[in-house]
């Protein structure tokens, strides 16, 4: 690596999956604390933050930066849904390149299951009479859900590829293997694709257990360059390549129902790498529902448009398969606050150093963390390498 | 488009800008609204300030309110009143023949009778004074 190259060289999680006794700021600063010690650097010596506020009372980057004691040369508050923080590795990096700064906090949190409960889970607009502005108003009358508009996803997927429910059934079946693998996953027990395609519907045609979990839970990651990294405690992981895009935020507005922003920014963020989908070891994708790793795996190339449920029905997925999903037990078992990007970093790093203990992917030297944000909206893809390469 | 009056209406309502006011205007008055641009003939909905194409001023066009499904949702889970008090119902993507898209509700038949590529045709209810909000059924060919 030259000495100004990217790497992440601390991560840190917060208590998860139900932690009433920290709200959302607090969630920063635990994943902040330890994602210091974790990296063996002082906060004095960061310089740049990026955090994707709005969630929760003062998690607006400069109010966080503020509550956190960062003097920044840098800062991003870019904000794209839960794939914000793919984008802000991407920013950082270009960041740490230039010189704009050496050291970059990347911080999330948030309290929302001891704060809100399971109740308003399906999301939307309710509320009698209630007025909606902006381009939210010509949806909200109708009542669509945020399971319904990955519904609508997954049904025209279905009827233009003939993609089946029990296909999408071996999406959370995999990652729940995974899940028992972690003492801090909120659902831990095995589950078939049967026990998926009787869950109960939430919104056609996807069941309870095609959704993400609701969860309490935070995530740090630090970036320095390279040269700093050579005397800090962790190997470092190389940022190999960054790409993010969009395609629509609001449902309504998608265009192809069945193809995201990955089709685009993950190829660039391979070319930038130097990389192509059979040199990667394991996948950290989004999976607030199953069928958003469908269509991220798709775009990503890791088969052709279309024949995704065929590919994850072969079992790749899977612990022991050839591009092992998800290794923390993912949004679909483990953690879900709202916006899960975070995670895949975090999780990506541990796997590339080695430090993932019984869900460890042998000879683990590539991560692709996908980060999707909206509703299959936003989409930031991040390769990462083991140290050196 | 039909428009139903005397409808009791307890759903969220539009708090449109200068721009999007005339189609739910329009609505009321039993008019499907979309925009077109004169500059470059893009089509598009939802209405804006500037052509999504071009970045020119869009002008208003009327829809027939003829479409068929593109994709669809039977919505069986949803937190909050009205909508949980209606549970089960359809929130579908609409293709227009004029080739923009809405999204909105398909009612009038049987939650299972939708599919991709049913045909549905428009109706507005009056949702409040000067304003519709358009709705879809299973059309009816004369």
């Amino acid at each position: 690596m030259a000495p100004r190259d990217p790497a992440i060289v601390g991560i840190g999680l917060s208590d998860y999956p139900k932690a009433p006794h920290l709200s959302a700021v607090a969630h920063h600063a635990q994943a902040m604390q330890r994602a210091l010690a974790d990296a063996g650097l002082e906060k004095s010596e960061i310089d740049g933050y990026c955090t994707a506020g709005g969630m929760a009372a003062g998690d607006d980057p400069v109010t966080m930066a503020e509550y956190l004691g960062i003097r920044h040369r840098y800062i991003d508050g870019t904000m794209v849904g839960g794939s914000s923080f793919e984008f802000h590795v991407q920013h950082a990096a270009a960041a740490i390149r230039e010189g704009l700064c050496d050291t970059v906090l990347v911080t999330y949190g948030s309290d929302y299951l001891s704060r809100m409960g399971r109740s308003l889970g399906t999301g939307g607009f309710g509320g009698s009479g209630r007025r909606v502005a902006g381009p939210p108003q010509f949806e909200a009358p109708y009542g669509n859900s945020l399971v319904g508009s990955y519904a609508l996803v997954a049904r025209r997927h279905m009827h233009e590829y003939g993609t089946t429910s029990e296909q999408l059934a071996e999406i959370a079946v995999g990652v729940r293997e995974y899940a028992a693998l972690n003492p801090n996953a909120l659902y831990r027990d095995p589950i078939t694709v049967a026990d998926v395609v009787e869950s109960r519907m939430v919104a056609d045609p996807l069941h309870k257990l095609d959704c993400c979990v609701i969860s309490d839970g935070g995530g740090a990651v630090i970036l320095t360059t390279a040269e700093r990294a050579r005397d800090l405690r962790q190997t470092p992981v190389a940022v190999l390549g960054a790409a993010g895009g969009m395609t629509h935020w609001n449902i309504s507005q998608m265009g192809d129902y069945t193809t995201s922003a990955a089709a685009v920014c993950a190829p660039e963020a391979f070319a930038r790498a130097g990389l192509t989908p059979d040199d990667v070891d394991t996948i950290q994708f989004y999976d607030s529902f199953t069928i958003t790793v469908l269509v991220l795996l798709e775009d990503a190339g890791f088969c052709k448009k279309g024949e995704g449920g065929a590919y994850v029905a072969e079992g790749p997925l899977r612990r022991g398969g050839r591009l092992p999903l998800n290794t923390d037990g993912g949004g679909l078992s483990s953690c879900h606050p709202g916006m899960r990007g975070i995670f895949l970093l975090v999780e990506s790093v541990r796997q590339l150093r080695g430090q993932a203990g019984p869900a460890q992917v042998p000879d683990c030297e590539v991560a692709l963390a996908i980060g999707s944000g909206g509703w299959l909206s936003c989409i930031g893809a991040v390769l990462l390498g083991k140290g050196g390469r | 488009m039909e428009v139903l009056r005397g409808v009791e209406w307890a759903k969220p309502l539009p708090d449109p800008d200068p721009v999007a006011a005339p189609f739910w205007e329009a609505a009321g008055e039993g008019r499907l609204l979309y925009q077109e641009c004169p500059q470059c003939g893009h089509r598009q909905f939802y209405p804006r300030a500037a052509c999504t194409a071009c970045g020119a001023d869009p002008r208003w066009a009327e829809a027939s309110g003829r479409g068929v499904v593109h994709t669809y949702t039977i919505v069986r889970q949803f937190g909050m009143a009205p909508f949980r008090d209606e549970l089960p119902y359809v929130v579908a993507v609409i293709d227009l023949e004029e080739g923009v898209r809405m999204l909105g509700n398909v009612t009038d038949c049987p939650v299972e009778d939708v599919r991709v590529g049913l045909p549905v045709e428009a109706y507005a209810v009056a949702a409040a004074p000067g304003l519709g909000v358009p709705f879809w059924r299973p059309r009816r060919e004369r």
